[in-house]
């Protein structure tokens, strides 16, 4: 740090960047990364959360790995699955006048309702014949949460190669990936999703995540491209040039870390897209379709009983906002950490503490 | 270059919808004795024997025949050209699209900047969060929670429009948190701003519920006046600011002048009025609204006729408000409509009277109330896209060197903000705004699925399920031909408004 000590009682603009420098001090620019993101509560949060429902959604019902006949199931904690039916239970939580399936959760403590904290045999609910609605809503989220991760990872890696080689080489290979990418994009993400859903929606959720990441790399594309297109004019790929590095090793080892930043913002916006676009899918049809469940799916099937059993409705759709609204936080996060140029909101506390270290200090 | 990509992305459609659907599936449990008939009938009908990528050019041929005036998109499965089915649809796509656009644009655009300029405020917090939450909603799920809470709860609260007291109070503390949040300032400020605007807030509603306004809904000379003055206020603070004198006088006299015309203006507006009679109330106040200000300057005219036309333009709109909501309790009380105004499916209700049809105003309401929740959910939606695009623009935008150079000439808040700013800022939204507009057009498939909208994604959708391949082309050439057409104009525009562009290029 330069003498900062010289302008010690200035105007609060020069504490602020004297708070900033005095954060950054000594850390490489990693380090600096990961403390400002660990410092974005919200993105904090989100993280612990979307790592919370994760956990509870991939072990409740278990899952199911391999194809076809060579698959076999690792069961889970959750004492019901999909397919089991279990009427009485149904019958036993009975309210509002004779609506059978009332989910059994109750979390109001006993000061307020009289009935205590419990979770009951069937915490969401069921539906209309008993089918245990907290394994349907489990099964859905992991489908839901396995598009969003294959179809982020397709996507990004499609993308950052597309758009570095377009970037990087320009000229004639660019205007041809470019050209492309346009075509790509001008067909609207749901018209594709649904045609190949049409085809691959009853084969499972694998296939259909695979074939929706081959049609959503576009945006990331472009992005990487313009990035690409600033970063190669730079000092340092002339002086990796001049050391005589390869293209290969110029675009991978000087080039992506710093655009590593635009492909983990843009890689988030997609994720929660992805799973925005696949219950869209599954509710008009063309994505998962019955026996299996999707979190799409279990809403277009119930959304008819809003006015009897609004639980079937609630469920699904609450899990589906607080998936993307979490992948959402964690980008705005990551946008916040990796933008060397984010003034981050200082507090009065921060602020005081500040001046009270340099007094002492002077 | 433009139809080379529109080509090659229709050819990928092609082929893309040719290998994933199956026609004949359909035969597959048939029982019917001519089966083979029927298929072998269909392998002919729809070329199925020959190979999808050649098929293509088949399809391609009626288009390129449109070269020599000889157009032709095919037919649909059930016989009738595919242009007359598009030309059906798409006045339907723009009347759902084009009020959501522009409500979400004119809110998120306004919210967004309003974020930005008061970054790191409490308002600030409690919009970026709405906005990751709205971002985050699935549109159907939103459709189906306005369709309960929207259409049936409140179709069943107008049967007795009493708002309960708790209601009343929460909603006010809203109202009166969101004007707070838009005035800013010190906590002190803050939070009278928040009591006063709750007060009035909660105010107005209890005379809403007293008067069972929501039946009989008007706002009056005094309620048109009020909001004309607003109107002025918002129009004189964002042109010439509200520290000008003559921008004061030329704004709140044109918006008295506006309140005065309200009397005369409704013989303009009787039951055989057509939409022209309502340009014509908006050319009448315009009119007013550039004499004004013509009036009260003698330099700058530019400056206050701007003032006066933008007040005549924001004070017209609360008397046709007005004029509609007077046909209210007749529409509401019809046969057709019976009680319950907001409609949870259609574009339009089939059992209104040809004399109600014929009257401007109930036709005009009916497509309203008909609109109000598949607006709502296309907003909404949209909305938080805008928002977060706007703060991010702005927010760059100030941290710029030049108005840093403008505060440090002497220049107010407000000029900098409004001229140095804002003006930058829009600049990129320029892109999006265009981009959108179009992408809007091809894909309300959900929104229009949900509320049964006779529009292009309904036709996309039953052209997928039905296996209609011609009609497929239809709705995907339009959508990527006005995707791309969009994309050439912003650049263009782009080049319009940001002078810069265009020396470099």
């Amino acid at each position: 740090m330069k003498d900062n000590n010289v302008d010690l009682d200035s105007s609060s603009g020069d504490d602020e960047s004297q708070i900033i420098d005095r954060e950054t001090e000594g850390l490489s620019q990693r380090q600096i990364i990961i403390k400002r993101f660990i410092k974005h509560k919200a993105a904090m949060a989100s993280v612990i959360t979307l790592i919370s429902i994760i956990l509870i959604v991939f072990t409740a019902t278990g899952i199911r790995i391999g194809f076809g006949s060579f698959s076999f199931r690792l069961p889970g904690w959750w004492p019901y699955s999909i397919s089991d039916i279990d009427p009485e239970g149904a019958v036993a939580s009975m309210c509002n006048g004779g609506v059978t399936g009332c989910p059994t959760l109750d979390l109001a403590p006993s000061f307020l309702d009289g009935d205590g904290v419990k979770f009951g045999s069937h915490p969401f609910g069921t539906d209309a014949i008993g089918t245990d609605y907290f394994s349907l809503v489990t099964r859905g989220a992991q489908q839901s949460i396995m598009v969003m991760v294959i179809v982020s990872f397709l996507g990004i890696l499609i993308g950052t190669i597309v758009g570095a080689i377009a970037g990087f080489f320009g000229g004639i290979v660019d205007s041809i990936l470019m050209r492309l990418t346009d075509m790509f994009l001008v067909t609207p993400t749901i018209v594709v999703g649904a045609v190949i859903g049409f085809k691959f929606g009853n084969l499972g959720i694998v296939p259909l995540a695979l074939m929706l990441g081959f049609f959503a790399w576009m945006g990331l594309a472009r992005f990487v491209r313009t990035e690409f297109l600033t970063l190669r004019e730079r000092e340092f790929v002339d002086a990796a040039r001049v050391a005589g590095a390869s293209d290969r090793r110029i675009i991978f080892k000087h080039i992506l870390p710093n655009a590593v930043g635009i492909i983990v913002v843009v890689g988030t916006l997609l994720m929660s897209g992805a799973i925005l676009a696949e219950t869209s899918l599954s509710y008009l049809g063309f994505g998962v379709r019955a026996p299996d469940v999707s979190l799409g799916l279990l809403i277009s099937q119930y959304q008819g009983s809003f006015g009897i059993s609004p639980w079937l409705f609630w469920w699904p759709g609450a899990l589906i906002v607080s998936i993307a609204l979490c992948v959402n936080f964690i980008g705005d996060g990551l946008r916040d950490a990796f933008d060397p140029r984010q003034r981050r909101h200082i507090s009065n506390k921060e602020r005081k503490l500040a001046k009270e270290m340099n007094r002492v200090k002077a | 270059m433009m139809f080379v990509i529109v080509f090659g992305a229709s050819f990928l459609a092609y082929n893309l919808q040719a290998f994933s659907s199956n026609p004949l599936s359909v035969f597959g449990e048939s029982t019917e004795i001519n089966k083979d008939f029927l298929k072998t009938k269909m392998i002919r009908d729809l070329q199925l024997d020959v190979p999808p990528p050649i098929r293509y050019f088949s399809w391609l041929r009626g288009i390129v025949a449109g070269l020599w005036g000889d157009f032709d998109m095919g037919v649909t499965r059930g016989n009738i050209p595919v242009t007359e089915v598009l030309a059906q649809a798409i006045p339907v796509t723009i009347k759902l699209v084009i009020t959501a656009t522009f409500l979400a644009i004119i809110f998120g655009i306004s919210v967004g900047m309003i974020t930005a300029i008061r970054q790191y405020s409490r308002f600030d917090y409690v919009m970026t969060f709405a906005s990751f939450l709205l971002f985050s909603l699935p549109i159907f799920w939103v459709a189906v929670l306005l369709k309960e809470f929207m259409a049936i709860q409140f179709n069943d609260f107008l049967v007795d429009p009493k708002i309960p007291p708790l209601t009343i109070v929460t909603t006010s503390l809203i109202l009166g948190f969101i004007m707070a949040g838009f005035a800013g300032g010190t906590r002190k400020q803050f939070l009278s701003v928040l009591a006063g605007g709750a007060v009035i807030a909660g105010s107005l509603l209890t005379f809403m519920s007293a008067t069972n306004w929501f039946i009989n809904p008007a706002l009056g000379i005094f309620g048109v006046t009020l909001l004309s003055l607003c109107g002025a206020a918002i129009a004189i603070q964002l042109i010439s600011g509200l520290d000008s004198n003559k921008g004061r006088i030329a704004g709140f006299a044109t918006a008295i002048a506006v309140a005065i015309l309200y009397y005369p203006l409704q013989s303009l507006m009787t039951e055989t009025a057509s939409i022209l009679n309502v340009l014509a109330v908006f050319a009448i106040t315009i009119s007013a609204g550039v004499g004004i200000g013509y009036l009260v300057s003698s330099i700058d005219r530019r400056v206050y006729i701007r003032v006066g036309i933008f007040t005549a333009l924001i004070s017209t709109v609360p008397i046709i408000v007005d004029r509609f909501m007077s046909e209210f309790s007749e529409y509401m009380n019809s046969d057709a409509v019976g009680g319950r105004p907001i409609p949870t499916l259609g574009q339009a209700n089939d059992l209104l009277t040809p004399e109600q049809l014929g009257n401007f105003w109930i036709n005009g309401l009916d497509t309203v109330v008909h609109l109000v929740l598949p607006t709502l959910a296309l907003t909404l939606i949209s909305f938080a896209g805008y928002v977060r695009f706007s703060r991010g623009s702005l927010l760059e935008v100030l941290n710029m060197d030049y108005i840093r150079t403008a505060r440090a000439k002497g220049l107010s808040e407000r000029t900098v903000i409004v001229r140095h700013g804002m003006r930058n800022a829009m600049l990129p939204l320029t892109t999006i705004l265009v981009n959108d507009f179009a992408g809007l057009l091809g894909g309300a498939i959900i929104t229009e699925g949900v509320f049964a909208w006779k529009g292009m994604g309904q036709l996309f959708n039953d052209a997928l399920r039905g296996y209609d391949m011609n009609l497929f082309m239809g709705v995907f050439v339009l959508s990527a031909i006005l995707t791309v057409t969009a994309n050439f104009v912003a650049d263009l525009l782009y080049g319009v408004v940001d002078p810069r562009i265009r020396i470099r290029n």
